[in-house]
């Protein structure tokens, strides 16, 4: 701490004053700050310009609060909010705590500790696709190895894929499937909480649990958060897998630029990110994408503002 | 007196005992447990692999084990679909996007961690947020300016927005950037380097494992993308990546299954076999994203 602060102070100031270093930065900071505006900043204001607009690609027409109301009575979306909200508070929640739960087992093996934490965290990396594809087809009724070996211990399996109730939890298998991008973030923190504390603990008679409530958890707690949020706002982005199950599971003979409604099986998988990707691209009704587009700007602003907040150190100094 | 001795001797080594016994236990539990998980992480990747060398007709019957081993279903699939070229531009993608990506945000990295400058702490601040934010939040304009320049219907949207930085990547080198100590830059400048010099020739070298995280992750985020190339790639299948000729390979084909799986193996399998040569890489730029 001494050290930082002396040398900061003890630098020297470069000739030229204070101008010169902005001017750097300026250079060295020129990429981003094209790639901000452009990609960014203005399509930010133009999104919020093109919502009052009826816009197809070809023609422009004002029809001021129109793609508003429509929203309010958008059967569609309303069910692809609540889709993406179960799936916020079913599958966040589980990842987290799955992948909180395989990173304490690997703490606890002595053996083999590579081998587990890379069979752990290999699936994270599957292409999302060749997952889902892969999910849909090992689940499928019939056809899967997953129903076949479940029937074969007298155990009966649901239609994951084609039936509406099975459908996100289907997909929420997938999620935990992939954890081990969470799991190698918590190995970490796991790793990291001081020897000291557990004995200390222990000498206070403390058993396994306790030792987790009362040490472990405190500890962890600001990696639990930051996964947790990062959890939701890539839940609010959830796409890919949806997209794919739907359309491989319905046997769509879509090709990428035909008419298809996701949401496969009775509107069970579609997500919010999807509505607005089919009403922008597919139905070319861009105004009202673009209320969609700012709903989800402003439910993900929220949960980032938030993690900002709480980690005050992912932008500071030494972070 | 001698029975009492004898008895607590025999006490105290019983419970050590047991307690070693209970050791053993515990130990073969956790590791049998951890064992099963494995293999049902593991079963997905399994099955897919042995259907992929199932007959068309098995693989519809719920068979664990293939009766044949059907090594033509891989020459198939490249017979059927025109994987070859949907690998080359998922290629194309990948590889440019990750040298674009690495050329403008190394600098931008270094300028956040290192430089000090009016208005730092907000650029810091902005690019987290740009990072966090949906992509679908702004594609709407986004789109129609490449349909401006008529880009559209081509993977060139995706490819040549990271000549202009990579919010995450600049993030994740960030995050490394700044825990290199000052002195190194100080030594440099005693040196006779500049700042440009000091980039180069002292900090590039020592940020090697985090540049190597940053690239790996770009490079398969493209390899993967499945929401870019749908938004932009259009219909003609000449201009498609593996992905969304996967994701559509099933409906062309109806239910073949076997070569889907195929399909599957071979867009995953250049993934797993780069993950265990570079596992260290993959390991280290995860945890950068973890907050300590």
């Amino acid at each position: 701490m001494a050290t930082t602060t002396l040398g900061r102070r003890g630098r020297a100031v470069p000739v030229g004053g204070r101008r010169r270093p902005a001017l750097r930065a300026l250079l060295y900071l020129s990429p981003w700050l094209a790639g901000f505006s452009v990609f960014f900043a203005y399509p930010l204001i133009a999104t919020v310009y093109f919502s009052f607009q009826r816009y197809d690609l070809f023609t422009l027409e004002p029809v001021g609060l129109l793609n508003y109301r429509y929203f309010l009575k958008d059967e569609a979306a309303w069910t692809a909010i609540r889709n993406t909200l179960w799936l916020v508070v079913v599958m966040v929640p589980a990842r987290v705590l799955f992948g909180l739960g395989v990173a304490q087992l690997v703490t606890k093996l002595k053996a083999g500790v590579g081998f587990f934490r890379t069979v752990f965290y290999l699936p994270s990396l599957v292409p999302l696709v060749a997952g889902t594809l892969g999910f849909v087809y090992l689940l499928n009724p019939g056809t899967g190895p997953v129903p076949a070996i479940l029937s074969a211990i007298g155990l009966p399996s649901p239609d994951w894929f084609g039936d509406p109730g099975w459908a996100k939890p289907g997909l929420t298998l997938l999620g935990l499937w992939s954890v081990g991008d969470l799991m190698v973030i918590f190995l970490a923190a796991l790793l990291d909480v001081p020897k000291q504390l557990y004995e200390a603990a222990a000498l206070d008679g403390a058993g396994p649990w306790q030792q987790f409530f009362h040490v472990t958890l405190p500890v962890i707690r600001p990696v639990l958060m930051f996964a947790a949020v990062t959890g939701v706002i890539q839940t609010l982005q959830y796409f890919t897998q949806a997209m794919v199950a739907a359309r491989v599971a319905s046997g769509s003979t879509d090709s990428a630029g035909s008419v298809f409604t996701p949401g496969y099986p009775a509107q069970s998988t579609l997500t919010f990110p999807e509505w607005l990707f089919h009403q922008g691209f597919r139905d070319f009704a861009m105004g009202y994408a673009c209320v969609l587009a700012l709903i989800l700007f402003a439910v993900s602003m929220v949960f980032t503002l938030f993690l900002l907040r709480q980690f005050r150190g992912l932008a500071e100094e030494d972070a | 007196m001698t029975l009492t001795l004898a008895s607590r001797a025999r006490g105290t080594t019983g419970r050590a005992r047991g307690h070693r016994g209970r050791a053993v236990l515990t130990w073969i539990a956790t590791h049998a447990f951890a064992l099963a998980l494995a293999i049902m992480f593991l079963a997905p990747l399994g099955f897919i692999a042995l259907t992929a060398v199932m007959t068309d007709h098995q693989a519809l019957t719920s068979r664990l084990w293939p009766e044949r081993w059907e090594w033509g279903n891989f020459a198939e699939i490249f017979q059927k679909a025109p994987l070859l070229t949907w690998i080359l531009n998922t290629l194309l993608y990948a590889v440019l996007a990750t040298v674009f990506m690495l050329v403008s945000s190394i600098p931008v990295a270094y300028a956040l961690a290192r430089f000090r400058f009016p208005g730092r702490r907000l650029a810091t601040l902005l690019v987290i947020t740009t990072m966090m934010l949906p992509p679908q939040v702004v594609a709407v304009p986004v789109y129609i300016l490449w349909a401006r320049f008529h880009l559209t219907g081509t993977l060139w949207p995706l490819i040549l927005p990271m000549l202009l930085g990579d919010a995450f990547s600049i993030f994740l080198l960030r995050q490394f950037l700044v825990t290199i100590p000052k002195e190194y830059s100080d030594a440099a400048r005693v040196d006779g380097y500049g700042e440009f010099g000091t980039l180069v020739r002292v900090i590039l070298p020592m940020a090697r494992p985090a540049i190597a995280a940053v690239a790996l992750f770009q490079f398969f985020y493209c390899w993967n993308d499945y929401y870019g190339p749908l938004l932009y790639a259009g219909t003609d299948t000449s201009h498609w990546t593996l992905s969304i000729g996967l994701a559509s390979f099933r409906a062309v084909h109806r239910v073949q299954w076997n070569l889907t799986m195929a399909a599957t193996l071979l867009a995953m399998a250049p993934v797993i076999i780069v993950f265990f040569f570079a596992q260290k890489a993959f390991i280290e730029g995860v945890k950068l994203t973890g907050v300590k």
